[in-house]
């Protein structure tokens, strides 16, 4: 089935020694019969390669000008990496080819440039893609498109930048129609939903699969810390040493971490130990670009021996030279331990080579059930899910900037994108209503819509005002408010940023822990702080929302079985096999399916403890509906704790009746009610008022007061709210909080498996297996909705105490000496 | 609902939880910054913000109104976000300020969004209101003495548990106040940012609004930041040593 490559591509991959894969040859073979690909492979497998070549044929036999394939990557620094790396091939053959990128990077004058003269091949982001489709030439641009190539399709379907890319392919749809798509994806749980994303007709229709199975199985081990083995924590600081001396055994390590705050963290810990001075690196997602690449051009040129990184190097350029990935902490999925394994070593007949580092005892477990999810080949990820709304939004104004449009036209073309395939009528309808004059069921501000109809019924924009001010504002990205952090006095650089929340709790002389230095914050200036390098103190490190991610459903599956099924104990180190062992004389294993909860008094309160396995997120959601209904139910709880494992409730009374806690209709009024106050609502409609429009993040000649334009989110939700609950952008919003940050799947998949399995233990002490989750408490913050009163409460009375003040405190300060409290009802005029 | 008793020279003030000050011994109420119309400002400039935020501010002054029957109600300027506020006010708003006038004699005091009287709206309009031994101006000048603000719309944030609580405060020291603004879109500059600071030397007291009371916390003002350096050593717990107030 596999062709042949036609010259001067043979004599070129036979002057490297090179054999074109079958893969290759099947992609090839199948884009010039007109069809699209979906190419999954493992990392170094030569995908890139793959999806250019049919545009490199083409081109050869046949040349013309303007544009013929968009090659779009969800990384900046990998589009400009794979241009370079194309150039090779192009020049050493001969080619009359012309590939340039387009970036947010890519400078005004350049842009002018591709305009008028598109090269044959370009290399783009979503982003850059959403802006281009939404110009008034893109028509005439895009004219001669024949090819797409999206890379690291897995990375981008079910995310909302993947959304804007579906919606962005689906234009080119409709401006040059029959193009064809390429995808390159690393394995994935969900291959189906990746040929649909891929297909032209949203259903994955005459989309080709082609697949490079195997490489050589990753070799993978676990590594404990020396003395004890931690009940709890997440950072794994104990393994430093041990982590040191891989590092010095191997020519180069990714010291992969689960948050900013551990690379921090375990940075600093490293160099503590490091007394041979080894060039060890920290990389994360809030470092200034600068440093980043400064970082990343060292790796290339082989100039490291080891990064501590983050995400941030999840996906990327191939380093080639990494020997070997460690992994601090837990994996929490077996798709992103492979991701990340695969970055050591990107050559498919050697095995990589990796180690998982354990922080504490469950986490051993975790680490072995990862380590047999990938001997089994079992991936994990979400189900695709439905397009966001917000997204909508943003690309439907973006179509009207480059043109007029009939709304029954473009209802079928976003109905091609696969994330919209079942977009109802409604949600379309409001979606457009909302870009024109806002969607509000008050109908005030017809005098500044967006858009228009026009006497043949398609839509238009009001202006050019509208679409300049429009082309600022693309993107699905909206970061926590930030400030950067710089370095005091004359050529004091940028070091990255925090988020502006953990800025509001520095005073001067704090210390933090920040781009791998030691910083004393000096002063908050206009929109970033002063710092310089060293302090005393106990260092702060900044903490960053959404850093983390919970455990998969598959991996908590695994983990529970293997907790029940003593047969697998002596697989684990003496430690762990000597707490499970007590906890089976001492209480129950929590059992493959059903639910343990273990309830005992300590101290002057009764805890309660349920072994979910849902995850963090889904237990957050879950405490907040359980301490609720304790509260109904007369026990007085008092508050929550929640892991990836493990839920833990403490009250003033004994919980009772525990099956009747955790009944199915849980998820009812409590739920409506807490969600609507919950801080994570607040924060999801943030995200979506940015996408969707609603909220700028730059205004035309506003650029520099970005933090003074923006209006706070939470008071347009308030408002919203009160007088339009069912408004299209909250309907989104309740939409992505279901999906992400209350899991709300998942709990009531969670509540229907337990129902009537549910064990009910009662101790007169606490369990083995609820030490770790007890020690929890106080280092996990609570997240808190209608709570901040009672914070407050807390916080007034405790400074009331600390300054001397008599309590109840009052307004009784110096200045007001004959002041007192005066709780008084209703009128005081009167 | 619980209301808390300052002293602003001889006077005696009362904070209300809802935003307004009270002064028993005038039956006055003042409230700051209604910033009406600022949703219909944000949409003359593209941003089609929901349109009822006018309706939601008047119904918190209607609620205070109602709560506390004032013979005077003085607002403290930025009644409007912008000149031509007032002229695309709804008639159905219109009609409830009209209301509210014949219940309460209405002071505009004029701020710098709203320089000028508000075009057919009832009540009077004053740069300043001088009553008894206080003034009530849109914003505060350094040096004076029994003045009643707005203008900053002055939040604080509080550290606690590990979280940070946000609010709008009142500050306040024994010669000034400085109210929160009452506006539904109105944001928050935060009370250390100088221009709030340098206007209380010698330091003062915030109380940030919540449901049904408010919270107090000692405020430094531009005097030494960090009042955690001040309290005897080890009375507070772990992370809660960032205390700004």
């Amino acid at each position: 089935m596999s062709g042949t490559l036609p010259e001067p591509f043979a004599g070129w991959f036979a002057r490297r020694g090179w054999v074109p894969r079958a893969h290759q040859l099947d992609v090839l073979a199948a884009a010039l019969e007109g069809e699209s690909v979906l190419l999954t492979a493992p990392t170094g497998g030569g995908k890139t390669l793959a999806g250019f070549l049919p545009s490199l044929v083409e081109l050869h036999g046949a040349p013309c000008p303007g544009l013929h394939s968009l090659y779009v990557s969800p990384l900046k620094a990998l589009a400009a990496d794979i241009a370079r790396n194309l150039m090779a091939p192009v020049e050493e053959m001969g080619l009359s080819v012309t590939v340039e990128t387009r970036t947010g990077d890519t400078s005004t004058a350049k842009r002018k440039a591709q305009k008028e003269a598109p090269p044959n091949i370009l290399l783009t982001t979503p982003e850059s893609l959403a802006v281009l489709v939404s110009q008034p030439e893109a028509a005439a641009f895009f004219a001669t498109l024949k090819a797409i190539v999206v890379d690291e399709v897995h990375a981008l379907a079910g995310t909302k930048r993947g959304d804007q890319l579906a919606l962005g392919m689906a234009r080119l749809g409709v401006l040059a129609p029959g193009v064809r798509r390429i995808g390159l994806s690393a394995t994935a749980a969900h291959p189906a939903a990746l040929v649909a994303y891929v297909s032209g007709d949203g259903r994955g229709g005459g989309v080709r699969r082609v697949e490079v199975s195997g490489g050589v199985p990753p070799a993978i081990e676990v590594m404990l810390p020396e003395g004890r083995l931690p009940w709890s924590g997440h950072m794994g600081l104990a393994s430093a040493p041990l982590v040191l001396e891989r590092i010095r055994a191997a020519g180069m390590t990714i010291v992969f971490v689960n948050t900013r705050a551990q690379a921090e963290l375990m940075f600093q810990e490293l160099w503590k130990l490091n007394e041979e001075t080894l060039p060890i690196a920290i990389h994360h997602g809030s470092l200034e670009p600068d440093q980043r690449q400064k970082v990343e051009r060292a790796m290339a040129a082989g100039q490291l021996r080891a990064v501590v990184a983050t995400s941030s190097l999840d996906l990327g350029i191939d380093w080639g030279g990494v020997d070997q990935v460690l992994q601090i902490g837990a994996p929490k999925g077996v798709s992103r331990l492979l991701q990340r394994v695969g970055r050591a070593n990107h050559r498919m007949d050697e095995a990589s080579r990796a180690v998982l580092v354990p922080a504490n005892r469950f986490e051993v477990l975790e680490c072995e059930a990862a380590i047999q999810g990938v001997a089994a080949g079992e991936l994990d990820g979400d189900p695709p899910r439905a397009g966001g709304l917000d997204v909508l939004a943003q690309h439907v104004l973006g179509v009207a900037c480059a043109g007029p449009f009939l709304p029954e036209e473009l209802y079928a073309e976003v109905r091609r994108a696969s994330p919209y395939a079942e977009l109802s009528r409604r949600d379309f309808r409001d979606v457009l209503e909302f870009v024109e004059h806002g969607g509000y069921s008050l109908q005030a501000y017809h005098q500044f819509r967006k858009l228009f109809r026009d006497s043949e019924g398609r839509v238009q924009v009001m202006g050019e005002r509208v679409a300049r001010q429009h082309r600022m504002n693309i993107g699905t990205i909206v970061e926590e408010p930030m400030i950067k952090v710089r370095l005091a006095g004359r050529g004091g650089g940028t070091l990255g940023e925090v988020e502006e929340y953990f800025v509001n709790g520095l005073v001067e002389g704090d210390t933090f822990m920040f781009a791998g230095r030691l910083l004393r914050f000096v002063r908050l200036r206009e929109t970033w702080i002063e710092v310089v390098e060293g302090g005393s103190g106990e260092p702060k490190v900044p903490a960053y929302a959404g850093g983390r991610m919970p455990l998969t459903t598959n991996l908590a599956a695994r983990v529970r079985a293997m907790l029940n099924d003593p047969a697998t104990w002596p697989g684990f180190p003496e430690p762990v096999q000597e707490w499970l062992r007590l906890q089976r004389s001492l209480s129950r294993l929590p059992g493959r399916d059903g639910l343990l909860v273990e309830t005992f008094p300590r101290g002057d309160v009764h805890f309660l403890v349920a072994y979910c396995f849902e995850g963090r997120n889904a237990h957050q959601t879950l405490g907040m509906l359980l301490t609720r209904r304790m509260e109904r139910f007369g026990f007085q709880p008092l508050g929550f704790v929640a892991t990836d494992y493990v839920l833990a409730t403490w009250s003033a009374r004994a919980p009772e009746d525990v099956a009747r806690l955790f009944e199915e209709d849980m998820l009812g009024d409590d739920l409506e009610a807490w969600m609507a106050e919950s801080s994570m609502l607040r924060r999801t409609f943030r995200n979506v008022a940015v996408i969707a429009g609603l909220i700028e993040r730059h205004h035309p000649g506003q650029e520099k007061t970005r933090r003074q334009v923006t209006v706070n989110s939470d008071l347009i939700y308030n408002v919203l709210r009160r007088h339009q609950p069912d408004h299209v952008l909250l309907r989104a919003t309740r939409a992505d909080a279901a999906g992400g940050l209350t899991d709300l799947g998942r709990i009531a998949e969670f509540l229907r498996r337990i129902q009537r399995r549910i064990r009910h233990v009662r101790l007169s002490r606490v369990s083995p297996l609820a030490v770790p989750v007890l020690l929890e408490i106080g280092r996990e913050s609570v997240r808190s909705g209608e709570g901040d009163d009672a914070l407050l409460a807390e916080a007034e009375t405790l400074v009331a105490e600390a300054m001397g003040e008599v309590a109840p405190p009052g307004p009784s300060a110096r200045f007001m000496p004959k002041a007192r409290r005066e709780p008084r009802q209703g009128r005081l005029l009167a | 609902m619980s209301a808390a008793p300052i002293h602003l020279g001889a006077e005696r003030l009362m904070l209300e939880p809802g935003g307004a000050v009270l002064w028993p011994a005038q039956k006055l109420m003042a409230v700051a910054d209604l910033h009406l119309e600022k949703g219909s400002a944000a949409a003359a400039k593209g941003s089609l913000l929901p349109p009822w935020d006018s309706a939601a501010t008047l119904d918190r002054l209607a609620l205070l109104l109602r709560r506390h029957r004032p013979a005077v109600t003085v607002l403290l300027g930025d009644s409007f976000h912008d000149r031509a506020g007032a002229a695309r006010l709804a008639a159905a708003e219109r009609e409830r300020l009209g209301l509210m006038a014949r219940a309460t004699r209405l002071v505009w005091v004029l701020g710098n969004h709203d320089p000028e009287a508000p075009s057919g709206l009832p009540g009077e309009a004053v740069a300043e209101f001088v009553l008894g031994g206080l003034v009530f101006r849109h914003q505060a000048r350094p040096g004076a003495k029994g003045e009643v603000s707005g203008h900053f719309h002055p939040k604080a944030s509080i550290p606690a548990r590990g979280a940070t609580v946000v609010r709008p405060c009142f500050v306040a020291d024994s010669r000034r106040l400085i109210l929160p603004a009452l506006g539904a879109y109105t944001g928050g500059l935060d009370v250390h940012d100088p221009a709030i600071a340098g206007l209380f030397p010698r330091g003062g007291r915030v109380f940030l609004l919540g449901q049904g009371r408010l919270f107090s916390f000692p405020y430094q003002g531009r005097a030494a930041r960090g009042a955690a350096e001040a309290l005897p050593a080890g009375t507070l717990p772990a992370g809660q040593g960032a205390f700004k107030l």
